[in-house]
Order: C-alpha cells, then sequence, then structure tokens
C-alpha cells in the first residue's frame, strides 16, 4: 500500500499506511531507520502509522516529509527488526479473570477451552501507547473476540488480561477499563525507575502461560 | 532550602516543560498546561527555563518558606499576599525565611505557577521533573500535593532580576487548523465547531477537557486504528462532543480529529475553567507559524529585558 502524509496541525506530520502485519514491521523498519538517521526526531509508532513530531520554527516541514517518505521506500530491504520473546504467566479465571465466564459463553466454548486458545497464540507487539507500557498486540484467536463490556469498570487492576473486540491486552496499571477480564499476570509492564521503562518493545512477541502464578 | 505546604486548593503538582521522547514507552508527554507562564516565571527568578515549579489549578495554595529565596507568580491572576501583605502577580519579589504566602481564589484563568529561584528539587524521573498523576511517578512522590509536604530547592547562585511583566490576555479564542479527519465530518459539523460557542464542562482535568455544544457526531462512527494524539488535538467520540487533549493525554488515541488547536494558542487551554466559553477559529499554516514566531519573539524580548536587570 501507498503510503499517505498528512500534518496533523502545525506540529506534526503522520505517515499512514494499512494496518496488516507486513506493513506494521515495514513501519518498524522504518523507525529505526529514521533513529539512525534523525535521532533528535520525536517518534510515535500507532497501527498502521507512524508520526514525527516537531517545533515548525526549527524544522521544515518540507524537510521532514522527505525524510520520512525516503526512509519508508528504503525500509523495504532494509534488515528485519528482530524482537525478543517473552513468556507471560498468566492466572486465568477466578477473581484473576472474573470475566472467564462470559467470553465462554459469548464464543460457544468452555473456559477451559478459552484459555487453551488464548494461551495457543503467539502475540506480536504492533507498538505500544494508549497506557505506559501498554502493548498493542495481534494475533487474538477470531473465535474469542467479544464486544466490550457496555458498563466500562471503574476500576481494573494492573496487570489483569483482557479481550476486548479484535484485541487482547493487559492492562499495566490500575486505570478504567471496558475489557472483558479473563485473568491476570504480576510481570510488570512498566517501571518508570526501569531503563528502558516499557518491559515491552514494537517487534517482540508473547506467549502466555496458564499458570497458578499466585500461588508461587 | 526548602518550602512547606500549609494549604493546596483543589488541585497543586510539581510540574516542569514535560517528557519529551518518553511517548515511545507510552508515557504522556505531561508538564505544565501554559508553557509560556513557566517559562516566564522561570525568567523573573533567575531559573533555567527547564527547572520545575508548582502547578496550581484554581488558587488555595498556602506555603512557607525555610530559606531565602525569589519567587514569581505567573499563569491565572490570583489574589496573593506574603505575611498578609498583597503580592502581585508576574513580579519577581524576594522572600524570607518563614514568610507564608497565601493565595486566594483565581478570578479568571485556571492555572497559576509558584516558580521559585533554584526550582522545586524533586528527582528526575524519565528525564523530568513533571508529576505523572495518572501513573503515580515523577513530581512529588508522584502525587498532588498535600498539607505537611516538604518540597526542596534547588541550588542558587543568588542572582534574580527584579522586574515584571505583563500577563498576556487569554481571550476566548483558540485558532484551529483543520484535523487529520477534517474531511469525514459533515458540513453542518465543521461549520458548528467554528461558529458556535463550546462550553467547558465540569469533566476537564489534565488529560483533557470535554466541551458541550451541538453535535459533531459522524454517522456512522469512525473508528480508526491507534495513533498519535498530542494535546491541542480536538477529538469526536461517538458521543459527538468533543474533547480538547490537555498535556497528560495518552500517547496514542483511536477517535477522529475534527482539529488541532496550533501551537502558539496550546497554552491558552490550560486557562479554562468549567464554565468558560471558547470560540474556534480557522487559520492556515502560515498564520499558524507567524503566531508561533510572534509568540517566541515575546518570550526572547522579556528575556532580554530581563537580563539587564539581574542583581
Amino acid at each position: 500500500m501507498n503510503p499517505t502524509l498528512q500534518p496533523q496541525g502545525d506540529t506534526a506530520l503522520v505517515l499512514t499506511v494499512s494496518t496488516a502485519l507486513a506493513d506494521q514491521q515495514r513501519l518498524w523498519r522504518m523507525q529505526r531507520l529514521l533513529q539512525q538517521r534523525f535521532p533528535d526526531w520525536w517518534l510515535v509508532l500507532g497501527v498502521g502509522n507512524l508520526t514525527v513530531r516537531f517545533d515548525p520554527l526549527t524544522s521544515r516541514a518540507a524537510l521532514i516529509e522527505q525524510g520520512m517518505q525516503s526512509a519508508w521506500t528504503d525500509s523495504r530491504d532494509a534488515e528485519p527488526v528482530v524482537g525478543q520473546r517473552h513468556d507471560i504467566a498468566v492466572q486465568y479465571g477466578g477473581k484473576a479473570g472474573p470475566d472467564l465466564a462470559v467470553v465462554a459463553e459469548h464464543s460457544g466454548l468452555t473456559p477451559q477451552q478459552v484459555i487453551e486458545l488464548h494461551a495457543a497464540q503467539d502475540y506480536v507487539v504492533y507498538c505500544i501507547g494508549f497506557l505506559p507500557g501498554f502493548p498493542y498486540l495481534g494475533g487474538l484467536d477470531e473465535r474469542l473476540i467479544i464486544p466490550r463490556r457496555d458498563q466500562p469498570r471503574q476500576k481494573v487492576p494492573a496487570g489483569s488480561v483482557g479481550i476486548g473486540g479484535m484485541q487482547t491486552g493487559i492492562y499495566p496499571c490500575t486505570s478504567p477499563g471496558g475489557w472483558h477480564l479473563i485473568g491476570r499476570t504480576h510481570t510488570r509492564l512498566f517501571d518508570a525507575t526501569r531503563m528502558p521503562p516499557a518491559l515491552l518493545a514494537p517487534g517482540d512477541s508473547l506467549r502466555f502461560v496458564p499458570g497458578t502464578e499466585h500461588a508461587a | 532550602m526548602s518550602l512547606r505546604i500549609l494549604k493546596t486548593g483543589p488541585q497543586c503538582s510539581v510540574q516542569d516543560l514535560g517528557r519529551f521522547g518518553a511517548s515511545q514507552w507510552g508515557v504522556p508527554v505531561g508538564g505544565v498546561m501554559d508553557i509560556p507562564a513557566l517559562l516566564v516565571g522561570n525568567l523573573l527568578v533567575g531559573n533555567a527555563p527547564e527547572l520545575a515549579a508548582l502547578e496550581v489549578t484554581l488558587g488555595g495554595l498556602h506555603v512557607r518558606f525555610q530559606s531565602d529565596a525569589v519567587i514569581a507568580l505567573t499563569g491565572a491572576w490570583v489574589p496573593a499576599t506574603l505575611d498578609k501583605q498583597p503580592l502581585p502577580c508576574w513580579r519577581s519579589v524576594p522572600v524570607r525565611k518563614g514568610q507564608t504566602l497565601a493565595l486566594g481564589w483565581a478570578e479568571q484563568g485556571a492555572r497559576s505557577y509558584l516558580c521559585v529561584s533554584g526550582g522545586i528539587d524533586v528527582p528526575i524521573v524519565l528525564n523530568a521533573r513533571a508529576t505523572d498523576l495518572a501513573s503515580g511517578f515523577g513530581g512529588f512522590e508522584g502525587r498532588a500535593l498535600k498539607v505537611g509536604d516538604i518540597l526542596p530547592l534547588g541550588v542558587w547562585d543568588g542572582h534574580a532580576p527584579q522586574a515584571s511583566v505583563r500577563a498576556p490576555e487569554r481571550g476566548e479564542v483558540l485558532r484551529i487548523l483543520p484535523g487529520t479527519e477534517w474531511t469525514a465530518f459533515s458540513q453542518a459539523a465543521q461549520k458548528a465547531l467554528v461558529s458556535e460557542p463550546w462550553r467547558v464542562t465540569p469533566d476537564a482535568n489534565r488529560m483533557g477537557a470535554w466541551l458541550a455544544g451541538p453535535d459533531l457526531g459522524l454517522d456512522p462512527p469512525l473508528d480508526l486504528p491507534s495513533h498519535s494524539v498530542q494535546r491541542g488535538v480536538i477529538q469526536v467520540p461517538p458521543s459527538g462532543q468533543p474533547v480538547l487533549l490537555l498535556p497528560d493525554a495518552q500517547t496514542t488515541g483511536g477517535y477522529p480529529k475534527i482539529a488541532q488547536v496550533i501551537r502558539a494558542d496550546i497554552w491558552r487551554m490550560g486557562q479554562f475553567r468549567p464554565g468558560d466559553s471558547i470560540r474556534f477559529v480557522e487559520v492556515t499554516m502560515p498564520q499558524a507559524l507567524a503566531a508561533l514566531q510572534a509568540q517566541r519573539q515575546w518570550l526572547v524580548q522579556i528575556e532580554n529585558q530581563l537580563k539587564w536587570r539581574i542583581q
């Protein structure tokens, strides 16, 4: 897909492609190229898009546009970004995952089958955003797709593993949330005192490992 | 060298220019709502621009100084006293150890800044001293300030100008550029955005301000893949009522963006309070850049003038 380039106000330019994994992988490569070529640029990666934020009094939008265009072109044949693999231990069901039965009923599966399907996938980290350390994951089994809750919870505990629409993810900190909660992990996705503070990075992959982590 | 919090008002936190570059980890930029107010305040007390100050929402802060210093109150005009003597805003004022500063309620505007020589010296976390209230890190123990907190002040060389600066007028206009999804909105919605007044609802915090006015909703609603959002974005969730994104906004979002407040007017957004009315005026990119240029020149002029008054 040919990228579109659009200004977002006077201080940002957005390059948009498709949300297909192949395009996202290319965006990871493009981001790495830009980091090498323009270490001072402020990049924000989304799902199927990459934004450069800038100060219009010190940078010309036309030059940034050129830099983005050529990095996209060069990203086609650039070395792939090899991410890390992570195993995330999850306690499914019970108090840790109060909506497991709801997801099972919606999908016509048993709770055990939901756990097996959810834990069978290798998920890809598309990007980090929304909340500190929050991964946008690709790879949810279609049978587990379920609309968000009608009533979002005021307080979803940190580490909760949930499903909302076509996405699954982990809440890195306690926050309001509308996803169905099927489990919880003790793995810390974000720690401001750590460098880097986020455990996961774009291009990483992860697998959920069912366990009785709370007993350990 | 420190100061002690005696009263906080509705909300008070340590803020600076924010966390640039931390968005790669999903961390909001944060920092002060009104950047020029912090920059001028720091100039008035002889500080480097990046030093931290106290951001006071709607007034009500009382502090006692536990060492000599120079202070400046900038941002929203607020009646203030130093040991019961009136103290003007937007002016450098020497204070003595043991003196008490008391802020009344802001008469207009929403955020005042207490800048102190040496800056508020909390630890730097992810490249900034700003408090991330939602995630609970940075600033003073990652939280809003409470009565009894003792805030350390940074080293000060004893030099600060004796000067005042004329406060800029906020007005009720925010200048905008069309957003990335501008053309997805109906002509009626586009027209309503720039012709109707918008009321700031009580649903306003450091992440965003929910506005009330005509319905701008898209039919069918547009759900976009997650993409970068930043302060000044005007996004329209399915409710049809726009949200103005502020410094603590999440780094990415999925709602369509009808417009973007120009950089030169970002500071004004933090000075609106619930019940205030906002008007949006569309400008061109060259007009936006000219406005930003004028703002920078204003800041450079103040810096040059104050250089001569350092004592």
